[in-house]
């Protein structure tokens, strides 16, 4: 990560994305789309898969963007992206884009990355658009009232995986995103949390820039007050326990080169974590687990933390 | 003496010939992926930049769903555009077909016409344009190479006029795959014909707009309703334009064809190649016979050319409609048909009309074929429909 922003008096003051939307109070993806759009300038074009940001950001005849603005469909925003940034190559060559540098930008949930939007995001890393796909994670879809994506984590309870005698909430593990868009070689991926935002944006300005070379992607952990049943007052504090708790590690991987950032740096080493207990707690999505339960959902992290010790020596 | 123009003609499938015209037409991007029988277009376009023949992006996209999403992308960014596909892939991005033309882009697309699975059949019937026909995009149906080229460059007037997309269906390998003598135009004068304008809403930070919002109850229906409009407005602008093709390239088709039909007792309407061809030589030789045949062919489907089929069929004493594809459960399974019979209901006229079903999965429609339908509304005329063609 190239350090942009040194200190919170540094960070970009120009608003883009504008207030009176109606994203839920203590919306994380909502405080995710503020620095987003502030970092990237205003010499973006933005492409928003549909979910909870798209429907609460365009009510139309109101917007909250200050870009230029699209959303097509769930499942297709890398390959409008890839659209939009062939357009800009053309039109350049043919001296018809008149905006300069202009940069493309993905804004898609976790339904429409993991679940539905994951072919088309492959074909897009595949052909090496410079794009950067920035994708918001609350774990579920929320816009339709929290029901089970892949993103879900084990045993969380959900509208789908409920909670009843036979079955405890959702019964398979969060997939790995973030591995499956490493396996596309791509120059430049990085995890980032709405708790740690000087970390965050300067990931995004990071991974902006490398666009030159070819798409890159970040994956933002975004708390959601309903579908996580917190207080709204708790986001930035649950999303910060996630990274304490070595639930959601901060990292970027930078030309094959896995580099844990602070505080996960610091995290191989268990002892150096806060227990996962203080995380699940703050949650009534967890309220029901047991103990066994829990310790299973630590020994899975465990194991995904020596994951990335191995990746983080090679 | 006379001196006679030398024209540049080529001998070139219908897919070649919309490659082509994609290339006079200085296209800025487009998606490529595979579906027989469209892949020799794309093939041929994927030379031309190769050659560097055409100064485009080809984004080679891992869907039919991606490619009309790519094109969205391209278009709304404001980049003049050209994808293809048929079937299955047709289904497959279907639901972005809706989105294409209520964003109001002007995104051109080739299809060459292909059965629907199951059983998988690679081979040509319209079942695949016709579930497409109510998504608010232009539908042209044409009947030969010369058509298809000359229509994919009237389609970029029509489409950048209008601010809608535009659809060009041909017969899948009756003429995607078969060769015909092409006159191709000086690429210049096409692009003279096809001037590049600057769309008052794309993509541009300079002009910031926010594409593809949320509507509730209170707005949803007028954006709707301008779509209605936009394509009544369609149906007057793509007969100017095809007046405006034929003065400067000479040749012009209107948006119905007709053949014999000013004396005709009895008529045949169809859409496509293969149907009209063979529905022309059984009219000539229905006439031999004594029977005043005639033909009508649809080439601008959507939006439908009313005026124009009631007035063909003005004279007739009764017609059949030879529909290429069926619709499922429907009060007549031909949709060209129910179109027709919609017409003739709402402007109170009642004639005999027998809907044939034929061609379908590329069932060889025989001449002969055509000729007994001649002869069918010659001894009894009526309404019904007739699967022809079929093992029953």
């Amino acid at each position: 990560m190239k350090l942009y922003y040194r200190t919170l008096r540094d960070l970009p003051r120009e608003e883009l994305f504008a207030p009176g939307h109606r994203m839920c109070a203590g919306c994380g993806a909502a405080i995710a789309m503020r620095w987003i759009t502030k970092t990237v300038g205003p010499n973006a074009i933005i492409v928003n898969a549909t979910g909870c940001v798209e429907v609460t950001t365009t009510p139309y005849p109101e917007t909250a963007w200050m870009h230029p603005y699209i959303h097509v469909a769930f499942e297709n925003s890398a390959a409008v992206a890839s659209g939009v940034e062939a357009a800009i190559k053309t039109l350049k060559r043919k001296g018809m884009w008149d905006a300069g540098d202009t940069k493309v930008v993905v804004i898609a949930g976790d339904g429409g990355t993991y679940d539905i939007g994951l072919q088309s995001l492959s074909g897009m890393l595949e052909r090496r658009h410079g794009v950067l796909y920035i994708l918001y994670d609350n774990e579920a879809y929320m816009n339709t009232g929290i029901q089970r994506s892949g993103s879900t984590p084990k045993f969380a309870w959900t509208t789908t995986t409920p909670v009843g005698t036979a079955i405890r909430g959702k019964i398979q593990w969060k997939k790995d995103i973030m591995g499956i868009v490493m396996a596309h070689r791509v120059p430049y991926a990085a995890t980032a949390s709405v708790a740690y935002v000087l970390d965050m944006v300067n990931k995004i300005k990071t991974a902006l820039e490398y666009t030159a070379e070819g798409p890159t992607f970040l994956h933002i952990f975004t708390p959601c007050v309903p579908g996580w049943r917190y207080p709204e007052n708790k986001t930035v504090e649950v999303a910060r326990l996630a990274v304490e708790t070595g639930y959601f590690p901060l990292y970027e991987w930078d030309h094959g080169k896995l580099i844990l950032n602070p505080p996960s740096n610091n995290h191989i080493d268990k002892s150096r974590r806060k227990p996962l207990k203080e995380y699940l707690k703050l949650q009534g999505r967890f309220a029901h687990l047991t103990e066994e339960e829990i310790t299973e959902l630590e020994k899975e992290l465990d194991a995904y933390w020596q994951y990335l010790a191995k990746l983080a020596q090679l | 003496m006379q001196i006679q123009e030398v024209k540049h003609k080529e001998a070139l499938t219908s897919n070649y010939a919309v490659a082509y015209a994609v290339k006079a037409a200085d296209v800025d991007v487009i998606a490529v992926y595979p579906i027989t029988p469209q892949t020799t277009i794309v093939e041929k376009l994927a030379e031309f930049v190769a050659n560097g023949e055409l100064n485009a992006e080809l984004i080679h996209v891992e869907s039919e769903h991606s490619a009309l999403s790519a094109v969205v992308g391209a278009s709304a960014t404001g980049a003049r555009v050209f994808t293809a596909t048929s079937s299955q892939g047709l289904e497959y991005a279907h639901e972005i077909l809706h989105i294409a033309s209520a964003l109001r882009l002007p995104i051109v697309m080739a299809v060459p016409a292909r059965a629907l699975s199951a059983p998988i059949s690679i081979h040509g019937d319209y079942s695949d344009v016709m579930n497409a026909r109510d998504t608010g995009w232009v539908i042209y149906i044409v009947a030969s190479a010369q058509e298809a080229y000359d229509t994919i460059i009237q389609a970029y007037r029509l489409a950048e006029s209008v601010y809608l997309p535009v659809m060009v269906a041909y017969d899948g390998f009756l003429m995607s795959h078969t060769v015909e003598p092409v006159e191709l135009n000086d690429e210049s004068e096409v692009r003279k014909f096809l001037p590049r304008q600057i769309r008052p809403y794309t993509l541009n930070p300079k002009r910031p707009v926010t594409m593809g919002p949320l509507a509730s109850p209170d707005w949803y229906y007028e954006f709707k309703y301008q779509q209605v409009l936009a394509l009544r407005e369609a149906y007057k602008v793509a007969k100017e334009v095809d007046v405006a093709y034929g003065s400067k390239f000479g040749r012009s088709y209107g948006v119905v064809e007709t053949y014999k039909i000013e004396d005709a007792d009895y008529a045949l309407v169809t859409y496509g190649g293969a149907a009209y061809g063979n529905a022309r030589i059984a009219a000539d030789r229905a006439r031999e016979k004594g029977i005043a045949a005639g033909v009508i062919r649809v080439r601008l489907y959507r939006p439908f050319p009313t005026l124009e089929i009631l007035k063909a069929l003005e004279g007739v004493k009764a017609f059949a409609v030879v529909d290429r594809a069926i619709m499922f459960g429907s009060p007549a399974e031909g949709p060209l048909y129910k179109d027709i019979a919609t017409a003739m209901y709402m402007n109170g006229i009642d004639k005999p009309a027998i809907n044939i079903i034929h061609g379908i999965g590329q069932r060889t429609i025989y001449v002969e074929d055509l000729y007994k339908v001649y002869t069918m509304l010659k001894d009894r005329p009526g309404k019904e429909v007739v699967f022809m063609g079929v093992r029953i």
